[in-house]
């Protein structure tokens, strides 16, 4: 099972990173879209991986997993939601500003 | 605290005074001179335990944990020069008020030089030699205000920035030498340090702290080479020249020197540093002086030429000397402060500074003249002057080192040498611009100033008439007291007088008295040649040349690493980032694969990540076509949420599910403005190169994870492996393995939240009480971005098109009637599922960030289906007071428990018997909670909905002119 997890992580890592590097604004805003996907789960995976577990007192199971990354990745979730909203409209700005889409503010690239 | 408050007194006074000087010039020096007569007031108690010879020592705690306090000393050496900063900081205030001209702002010239006395103060009383640093450079900052005081002055600010550059720069040297001294001592006392010369002069890192100091000192007094900076600095108002330059911020460097005399000097390494440096500065700065036909200049040079011998004195490093150099350093402050002023009277009543049109002032302003020619008598030590009596001791000390080493017979003649042009420069100040024929074509017709503009500088002249004439009754106590806190031992015999005999220091000052006048009387030739000369040697020169050099080297770095190219940027960055991790790999030897035992895998989970990794990689294969990347991306996002669910995070899970939904819409509606493809790229070598990138990249995270996912957590019980039983054993075994011993903090949360917290969901436990700091400031993240992104959108000119590229309008219908009145039914549903969310959440998965996503995408799932219009009828369009009220209401709960006596955000909570339905527990991390909420909403609905509305600017029914064709196509589907 981690391995299947570290692979996603590295898959996501990489689609995040390959848009991240593209000339236009709109793939870019998904690269990091990806690429906080692979954060997050990175995060949260530094809890190690517990099935079952969930880190909620008293439902009578043996033990719970670290709530530490969790409580991390839940905040992390909700700013990456905003940033992405800033970002989309920066690009959003940036097209009515410069007429058009390129990350440089001009055609090309 | 009498000290440490009288340092502070003129940081709290420029303000005040800067205040105050719109109200009057009066009102400006009145508040200026009283400051610094407080900050005397309050040193008075600590300076009576100094005179009776005992050293005070006053300490504040500051950061213990790192042995740092603030720590101030008063001793001899430290009250002789308090007491130099703050008396003539005193006349140039008054003098100041004279100087300055109606057009300049008094308030800010008091302000700047109060700063600097609160510094200046700082550096003398500080017994922590940090703190001294620190005070050093704060002198260095206010020295560049004032030097750059006239700032519309090209000169004044280039004047300001090269002695910021100098002073600067040996400060940064005397940071290393200062730590590398904590580092031999064991202390930055200078209590310890002072008391540990042999420790320090016996050490290996003796010589690199030697040089280091010895720079810093350099730098700050003008000595060679670093001495071009003084007079480019004489571009400041003359009163500044007067204080900082020849009275207090020159002599801190000397004052380093005195200070840690009894540390570092008495070795071989430190006479020929100190000495050889000095006698250069001497040399250089007494024969340029000569030289300089402005007024200032000459001044400039000479007191580089005077630091120099002072230099020189604690470079020959007899006990003797010490004193003597202790003893210039109140004669120099003396005669130049008042030189200073007087040149600032010349310029002031002339308008002009150069001595080649300036002559014959004798007629105009007797009075002056004969002030400044009192104050010239002393610089070229003539007898009855203050200035002749260290000079001779001066000249004593040279003479008597000319026996003691090879070479030594060099020091008396440099001394000599010096001499006679020091009574050169002297003569020439005197007779060039009070005789010497007429004034030549100058702006102002001169004549006396006013009586207060006189007055310091009559205090000094007196002073240096007073201490020549009558030594032992005025100046011997307090140089007594300054020498034997520089010794920090017994004083040796030194007899103050006038007359000693036929000593070769007599003979040494004859000559340089009479040389002086020949030197001056067949000066036209040397002039002549000095001019055919001039220029070749100059130090600014080669400092120019290296500030150019590193101004081009930092443009051509910033142009070749950012030629503003984002893709640029991001590639390099992740490259940087791929090395940075590729040596940390090569760095260790530990296997990639841990020890841990591996969770099995099932069938589903084996179905769901194919999923995932099938349409991660079909997003990006698809990219191009921005939509269908979208809706994959939103897919892939789906499944991370069930990640999180398989493996023990439901909160998280509802977090990424909730968020999922707005960050889709919000795309959606972003893309509506934007391309609905991408073109494709040209180049097949970029998309290689970013290939490579991104797999590495990949490769080097999803190894990382493997890494980590495959060792055990620290101090954490393998729960997953050790249902019932055996936790010690794994507990051991996991301490075995770990190669850094450290504790999970986890164990705490866990064992804490119900009885700190009173929740028992310890992930929102953890954010809205023991981490609520942390969420306070994340929420005002997400307000801000909030705002920041509504005010992006205040003036939209986006112009999205009604149809796709093809041709198709987006919608058919653009509300279409069962979804409309569906989402209205399910409304109330959704917003109790909401509040329900919201109020387990301290002890179910849930809480104030999940929550508020719920309600937001119920609330925009109203705008989708029905329209921003309808749904503004029924919902406050302004949504600036939630996201206010959500940040009070958080802000508040926490400001509660201080009204409790309690820290910040500190929780409370108790039980509750509610009717029907029983006992719960209610806690005021709840109220913090219900802020997150509000904030969450409100940022999360006005991002949307500022958006959704700029399309309802660009829609209409008839915006997608469409083409016949697919009108007739589609005619069947809707009605246009």
């Amino acid at each position: 099972m981690e391995a299947l997890i570290a692979s996603l992580i590295g898959l996501l890592t990489a689609c995040g990173v390959y848009l991240l590097l593209r000339g236009r604004t709109f793939p870019v805003v998904l690269g990091l879209t990806f690429l906080s996907y692979a954060v997050n789960l990175f995060l949260f995976a530094m809890g190690r991986l517990t099935v079952g577990r969930p880190p909620v007192i008293g439902t009578g199971l043996p033990g719970y997993t670290d709530p530490v990354p969790q409580a991390l990745v839940l905040t992390a979730i909700v700013i990456g939601f905003a940033m992405t909203a800033f970002v989309i409209m920066l690009a959003l700005k940036a097209r009515s500003e410069l007429g058009n889409d390129h990350v440089d503010g001009e055609e090309g690239g | 605290m009498s000290l440490c408050l009288a340092a502070l007194t003129p940081f709290l006074g420029a303000p005040l005074v800067a205040y105050l000087a719109p109200r009057g010039r009066a009102h400006a020096a009145w508040a200026a001179g009283g400051v610094a007569l407080l900050a005397f007031l309050q040193m008075l108690p600590a300076s009576m335990a100094a005179i009776s010879g005992a050293t005070r020592i006053e300490r504040l705690d500051w950061i213990p944990q790192a042995g740092l306090n603030l720590a101030f000393r008063l001793d001899g050496l430290g009250l002789l020069f308090a007491g130099l900063i703050l008396g003539i900081g005193l006349l140039v205030i008054l003098y100041a008020r004279y100087y300055l001209s109606e057009r300049d702002s008094l308030g800010r010239l008091y302000a700047y030089l109060l700063l600097f006395m609160g510094a200046m103060l700082g550096v003398v009383l500080s017994e922590n030699l940090i703190q001294l640093l620190i005070f050093w450079e704060l002198t260095s900052l206010s020295s560049f205000l004032l030097i750059g005081y006239w700032k519309e002055r090209e000169e004044a600010r280039n004047g300001a920035r090269m002695a910021l550059a100098v002073t600067g720069a040996g400060g940064l040297a005397l940071l290393g030498g200062i730590l590398l001294l904590g580092e031999i001592t064991g202390s930055y006392d200078l209590s310890v340090i002072l008391a540990s010369g042999d420790l320090i002069r016996g050490h290996e890192l003796y010589r690199p702290a030697l040089v280091l100091i010895l720079l810093g000192a350099f730098a700050k007094s003008a000595q060679f080479p670093f001495h071009f900076w003084l007079p480019h600095a004489m571009a400041a108002p003359t009163p500044v020249s007067a204080y900082l330059h020849s009275a207090t911020m020159v002599k801190a460097g000397v004052f380093l020197l005195a200070r840690l005399f009894p540390a570092l000097s008495g070795t071989h390494d430190w006479s020929m540093l100190v000495g050889g440096i000095g006698t250069l500065t001497l040399l250089i700065g007494a024969i340029t002086a000569l030289f300089k036909h402005d007024l200032k200049g000459l001044l400039a040079y000479s007191t580089i030429s005077h630091l120099g011998l002072i230099t020189t004195l604690f470079g020959i490093g007899t006990p003797l000397a010490a004193v003597a150099g202790v003893f210039h350093i109140i004669n120099h402050a003396i005669f130049k402060a008042g030189l200073f002023m007087a040149a600032g009277i010349i310029d002031h009543e002339t308008g002009s500074r150069d001595m080649r049109r300036i002559n014959g002032l004798w007629k105009f302003m007797p009075y002056t003249a004969t002030l400044a020619m009192v104050a010239a008598a002393a610089m070229a030590g003539v007898p009855l002057f203050n200035g002749f009596l260290s000079k001779e001791m001066f000249f004593a000390e040279a003479a008597g080192m000319a026996t003691q080493m090879r070479y030594g017979w060099l020091l008396p003649l440099a001394v000599t040498v010096a001499g006679i042009f020091a009574v050169a420069y002297s003569l020439r100040f005197v007779h060039d611009v009070f005789f010497n024929g007429e004034p030549i074509d100058l702006p102002r017709t001169p004549h006396e100033p006013p009586q207060w503009m006189k007055a310091p500088v009559e205090v000094l002249v007196a002073l240096c008439l007073l201490v020549g004439i009558l030594p032992a009754l005025t100046v011997e106590p307090i140089l007594a007291l300054a020498a034997g806190a520089v010794l920090q031992g017994p004083l040796p015999r030194h007899d103050l007088a006038i007359w000693h005999g036929f000593s070769p220091a007599l003979w040494m000052s004859v000559i340089a008295l009479a040389g002086g006048v020949l030197l001056y009387a067949r000066r036209k030739p040397l002039f002549a040649l000095h001019e055919r000369f001039e220029g070749v040697l100059d130090a600014r020169r080669v400092y120019n040349l290296l500030l150019d050099g590193l101004f081009a080297f930092a443009h051509g770095l910033t142009r070749r690493l950012d030629t503003g190219s984002l893709q640029r940027m991001i590639a390099l960055f992740v490259g940087s980032a791929l090395i940075l991790g590729a040596s940390g790999w090569q760095a260790t030897d530990s296997p990639l694969t841990g020890p841990r035992a591996l969770l099995p895998v099932d069938g589903v989970s084996l179905a769901a990540a194919l999923a995932m990794a099938l349409t991660a990689i079909t997003a990006l294969a698809l990219h191009r076509r921005r939509f269908v990347a979208l809706v994959l991306m939103g897919a892939v996002g789906l499944v991370v949420s069930l990640i999180f669910v398989k493996f023990s995070a439901p909160d998280l899970a509802l977090t990424q599910l909730s968020v999922e939904v707005v960050t889709v819409i919000l795309l959606l509606l972003a893309l509506y403005f934007l391309p609905q493809t991408t073109p494709a790229e040209p180049q097949a070598a970029r998309r290689i190169r970013d290939g490579v990138l991104a797999g590495l990249a990949g490769l080097g995270v999803g190894a990382l994870a493997w890494a980590v996912l495959t060792r055990q957590s620290p101090g954490r019980p393998e729960i997953a492996l050790a249902p019932s039983g055996g936790v010690s054993d794994v507990l051991s075994e996991a301490g075995a393995q770990l190669s850094r011993p450290y504790d999970s903090i986890a164990d705490y949360f866990l064992e804490n939240s119900v009885p700190g917290g009173g929740g028992r969901n310890v992930v929102n436990v953890i954010l809205v009480d023991f981490r609520g700091f942390d969420t306070l400031g994340e929420i005002t993240v997400l307000a801000l971005a909030g705002f920041a992104i509504y005010a992006m959108l205040e003036k939209p000119r986006l112009g999205g098109r009604g149809c796709d590229e093809v041709g198709r309008s987006w919608d058919g219908d653009m509300h279409p009637a069962i979804m409309a009145s569906l989402t209205r039914l399910l409304l109330p549903l959704a917003l109790l599922v909401s509040a329900f969310i919201l109020l387990r959440g301290h002890n179910l998965p849930g809480g104030g960030f999940i929550a508020g996503l719920v309600t937001a995408v119920a609330l925009i799932m109203q705008y989708l289906a029905n329209g921003v219009a309808w749904t503004h009828e029924r919902l406050p369009a302004n949504l600036h007071p939630v996201i206010g009220a959500g940040l009070a209401l958080a802000t508040l709960t926490g400001l509660a428990s201080l009204a409790f006596g309690h820290p910040f955000l500190t929780s409370t909570f108790g039980h509750v018997h509610w009717p029907l339905v029983g006992d719960f527990e209610l806690a005021s991390a709840m109220a913090f909670d219900l802020g997150v909420y509000l904030v969450v909403v409100g940022a999360t609905l006005l991002i949307l909905i500022h958006l959704g509305m700029m399309h309802d600017a660009s829609h209409g029914p008839d915006a997608c002119p469409v083409p016949e064709t697919l009108r007739v196509k589609e005619d069947g589907r809707w009605k246009p």
